[in-house]
């Protein structure tokens, strides 16, 4: 109602007779107001920051990114974080990360162990995907991604070091992960549980491999009545995560090496 | 706010970008406007109008058919991302932030901002994206992202309810902010981004964080997200979107020009402040005090986010949406 009354001179502060002890209070409030704006301001500051310290100290261990991803200090500046990858990645290999990834808050990242990327789109929708080019759109090829490299993280849990076979499901039947089995169907995916191997040495790692000669099995010995044989990784493999999503062990014997630098194709940049 | 196309954009640019409202000089009101303002002033009129807002105050008659509009269009785009999502429509792939529109890129300006400073390189895909919103903003009026589309506003609008409940109570008192702060903050991520090469902004951009959420599930960062809201109900009323966000700075720079607009009208208009009361900006409406309007229709700056509050509240008419060069308006003689 005070509008009303004052309304020829538009507001409360104009006009009125300003008695000493009524000016000083406004100027006290001015100055109140500025020291509480320049407060927040740092403070939001010191969030958006506290970003930074995270994946400074997060660096250790670093995810995996979808396929032609930049090297990663690029990639986290080139993300947008919309999703659009997730969206279209048929298996749902591709999740979001949440503000515990500092600022790698909404950018996307692969666990390979739940779901790897076997390229059942036949290649890079994600890459198709990304308006940003976070995800090298240079890349046409499956051969021309580099996430990673496998590495064999437990030697004495692989069963084909020990020469043992492998029966049953890969990962057990409550697995959700699927995989693409092309000799079952070309085009959609298959639950890995509704699939039973009976193998006399353990094979999986390299039988699934989507990426021609990027693994073998290679005799531990020179001995041929030796069974054993030992998972070797060659330069092409592109860090899929396939060997060990299907790798039977607990824990896993093959693991994917993240790599944060020399993701993107030789002497290109996008 | 200085009559005339020019004066009235510069002044509406100042005040986006945190200058205070200041009482027109004499010499800026038109020969038509200081006629009405001279009317208003006459002891009958002034005891009409008087008589006019008690009785107004006493039977108060408060709408809420723009709030409801705007509340449907903010559901129901932020509900096509998520069914977009969960039942592969593919009509509306991706978040606020970035996304593609039945197949065409779209791009938010702010977070393409980002990224490009922080990145220094662009693809054209994001060039397409960028100009596609820049166009349809700069057409539906820039700040009508704010009101319209992000599921902030929606948020901070029920926190302001709570917090104007809990004013009336005397339980919280409210901490206005310098305007200035929002362009400060714009210019500091912008360089941070630069200087660090990452988008520190999108860490905490709560329109980000909430459109990822809708979609993805990605929760944690709601944390964030709730800081700010209780922030916004016990110390600062609509802290966010007034004093900090840069993204609303964005859109309000590309609608500084542009057809879609609230109008005020000065004849019919009672001066009794309701509009400004609900405005989340309400240093645009400063053209609503008796004396200060320069024009008989001024239309509201950059700054203004569309949402049609004052509309709600206003019991006589005297603001009203505008397209320009479509909207055919008989005004109403006084």
């Amino acid at each position: 109602m005070t509008d009303v009354i004052n309304d020829e001179n538009g507001g409360r502060s104009n006009g009125q007779p300003n008695g000493q002890p009524k000016r000083s209070r406004k100027v006290d409030e001015e100055r109140r107001r500025l020291l509480r704006s320049m407060a927040v301001g740092g403070v939001v500051t010191c969030a958006a920051l506290a970003g930074l310290l995270q994946h400074r100290m997060a660096h250790a261990e670093s995810r995996l990114r979808p396929p032609g991803a930049l090297d990663e200090e690029a990639f986290l500046a080139a993300c947008i974080k919309c999703g659009q990858c997730v969206q279209v990645c048929p298996i749902r290999a591709i999740h979001l990360g949440d503000l515990d990834e500092g600022l790698g808050n909404g950018v996307p990242y692969i666990v390979a162990r739940d779901q790897a990327c076997d390229f059942s789109c036949d290649a890079t929708q994600c890459i198709l995907a990304c308006p940003t080019g976070a995800l090298s759109h240079l890349i046409d090829k499956k051969e021309q991604v580099k996430m990673g490299v496998a590495k064999l993280a437990a030697p004495d849990a692989c069963l084909a070091r020990k020469g043992l076979g492998h029966k049953g499901t890969a990962r057990g039947g409550g697995f959700s992960g699927v995989l693409r089995y092309p000799e079952v169907d070309r085009w959609k995916a298959q639950r890995v549980a509704g699939r039973t191997y009976e193998l006399d040495l353990c094979d999986l790692c390299v039988r699934h491999c989507p990426i021609e000669g990027a693994i073998a099995l290679e005799p531990v010995s020179p001995d041929p009545a030796d069974k054993r044989r030992t998972p070797v990784v060659e330069a092409s493999c592109v860090g899929c995560g396939v060997c060990e999503m299907m790798c039977p062990s607990e824990p896993v014997a093959i693991r994917i090496e993240v790599l944060t630098t020399d993701r993107e194709p030789k002497g290109r940049h996008a | 706010m200085r009559p005339g196309f020019v004066g009235r954009t510069l002044d509406g640019l100042g005040l986006l970008f945190g200058r205070p409202p200041a009482k027109p000089a004499a010499e800026e009101i038109t020969e038509e406007a200081r006629a009405i303002h001279v009317f208003k002033k006459t002891p009958d009129e002034r005891k009409r109008r008087k008589a006019a807002i008690f009785a107004e105050f006493e039977d108060p008659k408060a709408s809420n058919k723009w709030r409801i509009r705007r509340w449907i269009s903010i559901l129901v785009l932020n509900g096509i991302f998520i069914a977009s999502y969960w039942s592969d429509l593919q009509l509306v792939e991706g978040a606020l932030t970035a996304s593609r529109v039945l197949g065409f890129h779209f791009a938010d300006l702010n977070s393409s901002l980002q990224l490009m400073l922080a990145h220094k390189h662009v693809v054209l895909n994001l060039l397409i994206g960028i100009t596609t919103v820049f166009l349809i903003y700069w057409v539906i009026g820039g700040r009508t992202f704010c009101s319209w589309v992000c599921p902030y506003h929606l948020l901070s609008e029920l926190a302001e309810m709570l917090h104007l409940k809990l004013v009336k109570k005397r339980v919280v008192k409210d901490h206005p902010l310098d305007r200035r702060l929002r362009t400060v903050m714009f210019f500091v991520f912008a360089v941070l981004a630069f200087v660090s090469g990452y988008t520190l902004f999108e860490t905490i951009s709560p329109v980000g964080i909430l459109s990822r959420f809708l979609t993805y599930g990605t929760a944690m960062a709601l944390i964030w997200v709730g800081v700010l809201l209780l922030i916004e109900v016990f110390w600062s009323r609509r802290m966010w979107c007034r004093y900090l966000c840069p993204v609303g700075l964005t859109y309000g720079m590309v609608g500084t020009v542009t057809p879609v607009r609230v109008v005020h009208d000065v004849r019919n208009c009672f001066h009794e402040g309701k509009c400004r009361e609900v405005c989340l900006v309400p240093h645009v409406l400063d053209m609503t005090k008796l004396g200060y309007s320069t024009e008989v229709e001024t239309p509201i700056g950059p700054d203004c986010t569309r949402c049609g509050m004052c509309l709600d509240v206003c019991p006589t008419g005297a603001l009203r949406f505008d397209i320009k060069g479509i909207s055919r308006h008989e005004p109403t003689s006084h």
